[in-house]
């Protein structure tokens, strides 16, 4: 598979040596002179912590732990979509879609501990030590989440691409108020957009898997 | 967005002295980051380092007691919108942070990043456009589109500020703690907002090496309703067009005593002296509040595309204190 080969190795170009390249202070506090970071000695003994621009972090998502390096500037939807695992397996999550890449349209929402957040918005870096759950995590095997068995009864889409998105945020409505009212079904789904404007069954497919829940 | 590097603060200390030690907009801060990314991914910033807060300790929380509400600066926005006594006592702040955005962007934005956001206006938020308030020579809303600019103390720059909790917490007398180099402070959030003919470039006071640390309000008074009034071009969360916070205390249908400070109409949360005057003493019917709401906007100037704010911003004010009577 040369393509994924290919993919591997720009992966792993995405590393300390391009940071080095790029900004010109490696790991700061302890190897390279005057950095940009730290003019003075004051600075150096206040910072306990490095400032990186690229590490290999820990992931949790959907129960599995995965090991990626990121740069600073990756997003957590980059690495659910893009992101290699150190194994140099794909992680390939590509439920939460990309869309308008600046957190207006909930195409990439997911779940961190429990609540919606936009992945694109968000840094990869900041959700170490956190229980990612995306679209894939909802169903248990073969078993379907009540919210993705509702959408499939009452056809709650036209074109699908903001799909997952909704379910996510369906769920993550769900298992905070079990008996939402069709207010609250606007409200907890008011961060997804559907240009398909599916909205009408959307809301009646919350309002089914809420009585299963 | 550019290449950056992360660093995860440890005290407070440590982050103003690396604010101290490098040129503005080098090293910035991020906490839920759902502002600043937007900014990068335009390169309308392209700092060199940004300091995570959310690793500081203590700065995240809501404490209600008789003194009145402590919140963190890293309390989110959803937190805010749904603490029981905040939604029983402090209303408007409630129903505030219940209109910010989305859950999603409430689920991570928090009340420091809330009240320091940049604004959202278009020439401001092109990358190749340089307007005043990025250094350029001039405000490109004076004679350009100017549907979502301000129409109160906008000269020489039109933005208008984007937060919802602001105004909310402006009416409830709030103050705002910052920690700088030399140590902490607190001021009335009025005063930490300031208009562009004070400085152009910035929306608040804060220094390059100084950080929010932290919000109070002072105890709710009895007899007190409050309310967040807020209009939007469409049904689905947006920024304000105009909005107005109402902390009104009654006797009756008789105003004691008021404050209303309106959103989305000026460069900063617009304290609106001469709506509070019409009101205070009066027993509140529509003549009263009509006249409160054409007082509000008296000294309005609305740019080429936005007179419709005027309309607007009087009608919520009229209506926040029908209701505040009611």
């Amino acid at each position: 598979m040369p393509d994924k080969d290919k993919e591997k190795k720009q992966g792993t170009n995405i590393s300390r040596r391009n940071f080095l390249k790029g900004v010109g202070t490696g790991t700061v506090a302890a190897t390279v002179a005057p950095s940009v970071l730290i003019g003075s000695e004051k600075a150096a003994e206040a910072q306990t912590e490095e400032a990186v621009a690229s590490a290999t972090i820990q992931l949790n998502i959907n129960g599995k732990p995965y090991q990626v390096e990121v740069e600073a500037r990756t997003t957590l939807l980059t690495v659910l979509r893009d992101g290699i695992d150190t194994s140099g397996t794909n992680i390939d999550l590509t439920g939460a879609k990309l869309i308008c890449d600046r957190g207006e349209c909930g195409g990439c929402t997911v779940m961190i501990d429990g609540k919606t957040v936009y992945a694109c918005m968000m840094l990869a870096m900041d959700a170490q030590d956190k229980q990612i759950t995306t679209v894939e995590g909802l169903a248990d095997g073969d078993d379907l989440h009540p919210v993705q068995e509702a959408f499939v009864q009452h056809d709650a889409l036209m074109c699908g691409f903001c799909t997952p998105g909704f379910v996510v945020s369906s769920a993550a409505l769900l298992s905070e108020n079990t008996k939402p009212t069709l207010e609250d079904i606007k409200v907890g789904l008011s961060g997804n957009t559907c240009r398909c404007g599916t909205y009408p069954f959307i809301f009646d497919a919350v309002k089914t898997a809420s009585r299963k829940m | 967005m550019e290449k950056f590097s992360y660093v995860n603060a440890t005290s407070l200390e440590q982050v103003t002295t690396l604010l101290s030690d490098s040129r503005w907009g080098e090293v910035m801060l991020i906490a839920g980051g759902t502002d600043l990314l937007a900014e990068l991914k335009e390169y309308i910033e392209t700092p060199k380092t940004l300091i995570n807060l959310k690793t500081l300790p203590g700065m995240e929380g809501i404490k209600a007691d008789a003194a009145g509400l402590t919140i963190g600066a890293l309390t989110t926005v959803a937190d805010i919108a749904k603490h029981p006594t905040i939604r029983h006592h402090y209303t408007v702040l409630a129903e505030a942070a219940g209109s910010v955005a989305t859950p999603q962007i409430r689920n991570v934005g928090t009340l420091g990043g809330n009240l320091c956001q940049r604004p959202r206006c278009w020439y401001y938020r092109d990358e190749a456009t340089s307007c005043l308030k990025k250094g350029g020579d001039i405000c490109f809303a004076v004679d350009g589109l100017s549907k979502y600019h301000a129409i109160l103390g906008g000269d020489p720059v039109y933005i208008v500020h984007p937060s919802d909790l602001a105004p909310a917490l402006i009416a409830l007398g709030a103050s705002v703690k910052i920690v700088g180099p030399e140590g902490e402070k607190t001021m009335s959030l009025e005063d930490f907002f300031t208009l562009p003919a004070a400085n152009p470039f910035r929306e608040n006071v804060l220094q390059p090496n100084e950080i929010v640390v932290e919000v109070q309000v002072p105890p709710a008074k009895p007899n007190t309703k409050s309310f967040y009034l807020k209009a939007r071009e469409k049904g689905a969360p947006d920024f304000a067009l105009a909005s107005v916070a109402g902390v009104f205390e009654m006797n009756g249908t008789t105003c004691v005593s008021t404050s209303i400070v309106l959103g989305g109409v000026a460069p900063a949360p617009w304290r609106s002296k001469e709506a509070e005057a019409a009101l205070t003493g009066k027993m509140i019917n529509e003549t009263v509040s009509r006249q409160a709401g054409s007082d509000a906007v008296k000294d309005a100037q609305p740019l080429n595309d936005n007179a419709y704010k005027v309309t607007l911003t009087q009608n919520l004010v009229s209506r926040a204190a029908m209701m505040a009577a009611s």
